[in-house]
This record gives structure tokens, sequence and C-alpha cells, in this order.
């Protein structure tokens, strides 16, 4: 009995090992991975694609929409100072709903309470457009996660996840992201997998997309069945993905390849 | 590990029409000896399944094959692989390489147990056929240097 607790535990302990956390002064950004040339698109906001969707986003921020007519910049006004720095900490616990939410979700938690208009879906151009907007006015800023003891519990799960084997190729977010960041799957570098550049345009897509949609697209490589777009489990993940990237510089909207 | 293990029993799963039965295979020290499908493998056909991109080995692996130009470099380079490893042990690091060192990151080609949420496409199916592994093995052992 004390034996088999002690492997049990001594296993644990390795798969600690295995999955430790990349050191503060370590951490690098997928942007860091990029080519120059590709660098060089997300650096000037005339050649980056995704501030087209900033741009939309600014006019849908001022724009009336749902029951109670109400636009964004009536309750907040200028987004340059009432949104400085607050993608920096989401996911946010949201305490009517008793669980974090991601930024996309708080947006349309807005749009549902306070100007009672339909919740946009994730992906849609709309919610990309708004979510880059609020997000652009924290570039610069540096990840700081919600202190809200609260979310404890919630980011475990999402290292949880992360370090987790899954799909048909059995292999966890860990083993890549934390293990192999500085090896080549294929043609493409294998980043540290942090979030700092969402909503980003990535080439391969022709368009921005979210955290979320990056999350899905790793799960399915690794043959696995993607949970649904808003899913706990994912709002869990990128909870996590941030606390491991405190610290980090916010870039969006990034550019990926 | 001594003496023949038997493992892949039928793992035909409950309710899933695609399921596929896994042919039985034994397990002697860190070999499976005997072919798969009982016929010995294809070399050709091996090299075109090795480098098909669904097959995803050279996601990770690189070796000798020069029209390739994305290879990746999770694993080791597989020139080589026939002089270092005999038929059999090649045959089960592809079947189940995680019998031979637990913590690996190569997945187990032709298992279809103790995996969690497996998407519906690939559910219940192994990565390979024995046929196609077959045809993987017999390329391998002809890369010697
Ligand atoms: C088999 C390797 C592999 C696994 C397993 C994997 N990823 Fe990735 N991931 C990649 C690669 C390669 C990229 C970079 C793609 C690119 O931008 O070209 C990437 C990109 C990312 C990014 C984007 C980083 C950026 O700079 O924009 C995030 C976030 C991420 N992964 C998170 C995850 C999570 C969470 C999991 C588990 C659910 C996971 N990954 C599983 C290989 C993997
Ligand atoms: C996700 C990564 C990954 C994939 C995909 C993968 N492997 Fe591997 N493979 C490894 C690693 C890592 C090793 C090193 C030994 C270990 O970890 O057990 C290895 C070891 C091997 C070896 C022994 C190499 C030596 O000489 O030491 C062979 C042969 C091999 N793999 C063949 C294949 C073939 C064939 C495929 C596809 C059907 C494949 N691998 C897919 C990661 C991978």
């Amino acid at each position: 009995m004390r034996l088999a607790g002690l492997i049990a535990l001594s296993a644990l302990l390795a798969v600690d090992a295995a999955g430790a956390e990349i050191p503060q002064a370590e951490r690098r950004s997928g942007y860091s991975f990029m080519a120059p040339d590709t660098r060089a698109m997300q650096d000037d906001d005339t050649t980056n694609p995704g501030m087209l969707w900033v741009l939309d986003g600014e006019k849908l921020w001022a724009r009336r929409t749902g029951v109670t007519n109400k636009a964004c910049a009536d309750c907040h006004q200028d987004a340059r100072a009432s949104m400085k720095g607050v993608a920096a900490h989401y996911p946010a616990y949201d305490k009517a709903l008793g669980r974090p939410v991601d930024l996309e979700q708080r947006i349309n938690l807005c749009r549902t309470d306070q100007q009672q208009a339909t919740p946009l879906p994730y992906e849609s151009r709309e919610l990309l457009a708004l979510t880059a907007f609020v997000a652009q006015q924290s570039r610069g800023a540096a990840i700081e996660p919600g202190s809200d003891p609260q979310l404890a519990p919630f980011v475990a799960k999402g290292r949880e996840l992360f370090m987790q084997r899954q799909g048909q190729l059995n292999l966890g977010c860990t083993n890549c992201h934390d293990e192999n960041w500085d090896k080549r799957l294929a043609g493409s570098a294998i980043t540290q997998g942090h979030p700092t550049g969402y909503p980003l345009y990535r080439l391969e897509w022709q368009s921005l997309g979210s955290l979320q949609r990056r999350l899905r697209a790793c799960m399915t490589g690794i043959r696995a069945q993607a949970y649904d777009y808003g899913a706990p489990e994912l709002v869990e993940l990128e909870l996590y993905l941030m606390s491991r990237a405190k610290g980090m510089r916010l870039e969006a909207p990034a550019i990926r390849p | 590990m001594s003496g023949p293990i038997l493992a892949g029993a039928l793992l035909a799963l409950p309710g899933l029409g695609a399921a596929q039965e896994l042919r039985r295979y034994d397990v002697t020290g860190d070999a499976i000896a005997k072919s798969l499908t009982g016929a010995p493998g294809d070399p050709a056909r091996g090299r075109t399944t090795l480098l098909n991109r669904q097959s995803t080995c050279i996601l990770c692996h690189n070796g000798p094959f020069p029209e390739e130009k994305f290879q990746g470099d999770l694993a080791p380079n597989l020139a080589g692989s026939g002089s270092r490893w005999s038929e059999g042990q090649l045959r089960l690091r592809l079947v189940d390489a995680s019998r031979l060192n637990e913590a690996t990151i190569m997945p187990s080609y032709y298992r279809v147990d103790d995996l969690h949420r497996v998407g519906p496409a690939w559910r219940g199916k192994p990565i390979l056929s024995a046929e196609q592994i077959e045809d993987i093995v017999a390329y391998l052992v002809t890369l010697r240097e």
C-alpha cells in the first residue's frame, strides 16, 4: 500500500517535471518564430490586414443596436481610455455566471444584457471586429491574469487539459508547446503556444481568427474531438494560456503564418 | 518484459459501425516477430505510405527523402533504422511505441484503446492498417547504413 502510494506519487512528479512551465525569461511570442517579412507585415499597420477588422470594430463600437438602441460607446465612451489594458486580463471571472468568460463572451454579455441584441457567433465578422478593436487598446500591455481567487480552480482545470493526452495521435498540448517548442513539425515552427496575438490574422486562414479557433485547430490536428466554440473547456484553456504567458506583451491583431 | 504477451484482443467498440477489429499479435521481448497480415509488406509501397502526410510520420521524423521539403525534427532521423533495429522491433515500434517508452510522443499506429476524446472521423480505427504497417516495416528494414 505504502509502496504503491510512493510509486503513484513519483509517477505524478515525473509528469509534473515533464510538463514544467517555461521560465518567465525564456517566454517567446509566436512573433519571434516568424520570418522577417511576416514580422514586418505585423509591425506596420498599413500592411497588417488585421487592422481592417479593427477599423470595422471601431465603427461597430459607435453603432446603436438592440432593443435599448445603445452603442458600446454610450456606456464605455472612448475605447482608447476605457478599454486600455482590459484584454490583458481576460478571461475574467463573471460573478453572475460563476465562471470565467473570455473577451468574446464578455462582448456578447454586453450585447444581450445592455443592448438587448442577439449574441454574435464566434468567428463572425462583427464579433472578430469588436474583439480586435477592444484587444488593440491593450497592445503593448503586459498580460496580467485576474487575481480573483475564484479563478484558481478554472486555471487548474485549464492546465489539466493542457497536459492531457488526447486524440488518435495521443498527444497533449504540453508535448509540443512545453517540450518541443524549439523544433519543427514538418514545415512549421512549433511555438510556445502563447495567446499574445489574438484575434490574429493567419495567412493560412486568409482571415482573422479567435484564440478558440486556434485551439480547435490544434485539437483537430491531433485528431481529437474539438470542443464547441464557447465551451467552458476552451475558456479554461484560454485562462491557463494567459496565466502561462503572464508578463508577456499583447500584440493584437498579430499575424501568424 | 519476457515471454509472449497476448495483446490487441478483439477491440471492436460496441455501437460504432466504423469500428475496425484489430488483428491479434504476439509481443516477444521488444518485438513482434510475425507479420500482422501473415504476409511480407511491399517496401516501395511502404516508402510512399510513410511519406504520405496522412500517415503523419514525417511530421515528426526526417530521413533520406530528398524530394520532401518539409520534414519534422521532433524525432530521430530514420536513416539507418534497418541497421539499428530488427524487423520485429520496428513492427512493435509502429504498432505501439508506448510499450517500449511510456512517455514517448510517438503515436501508437495500431491501437484503439486507452485514447481520450478521439474525433468522430477517427474513432475506433487505428491510424494505419495492418497492411500499411507491414509495407512501412518492409521499407524501414531497407534503410541501412
Ligand atoms: C503536434 C504538435 C502540437 C500539439 C499537440 C498542439 N499544438 Fe498548438 N501549435 C502547433 C504548431 C505547429 C503551431 C504553430 C502554427 C503556426 O502558427 O504556424 C501551434 C500553434 C498554437 C497556438 C498559437 C500560438 C501563436 O503564436 O499564435 C496556440 C495558442 C496553441 N498552439 C495552443 C495549443 C493547445 C492549447 C493545444 C492542446 C489542445 C495544442 N496547441 C496542441 C503544434 C501543436
Ligand atoms: C509525434 C511524433 C512522432 C510521429 C508522428 C512518429 N514518430 Fe517515430 N519516433 C518518435 C520519437 C520521439 C522517437 C524516439 C523514441 C521514443 O521516443 O520512443 C521515435 C522513434 C522511431 C523509430 C526508432 C528510431 C531509432 O532508430 O531510434 C522508428 C523506426 C520510427 N520512430 C518510425 C516512425 C514511423 C514509420 C512513423 C509513422 C508511421 C513514426 N515514427 C511517427 C516520434 C514520432
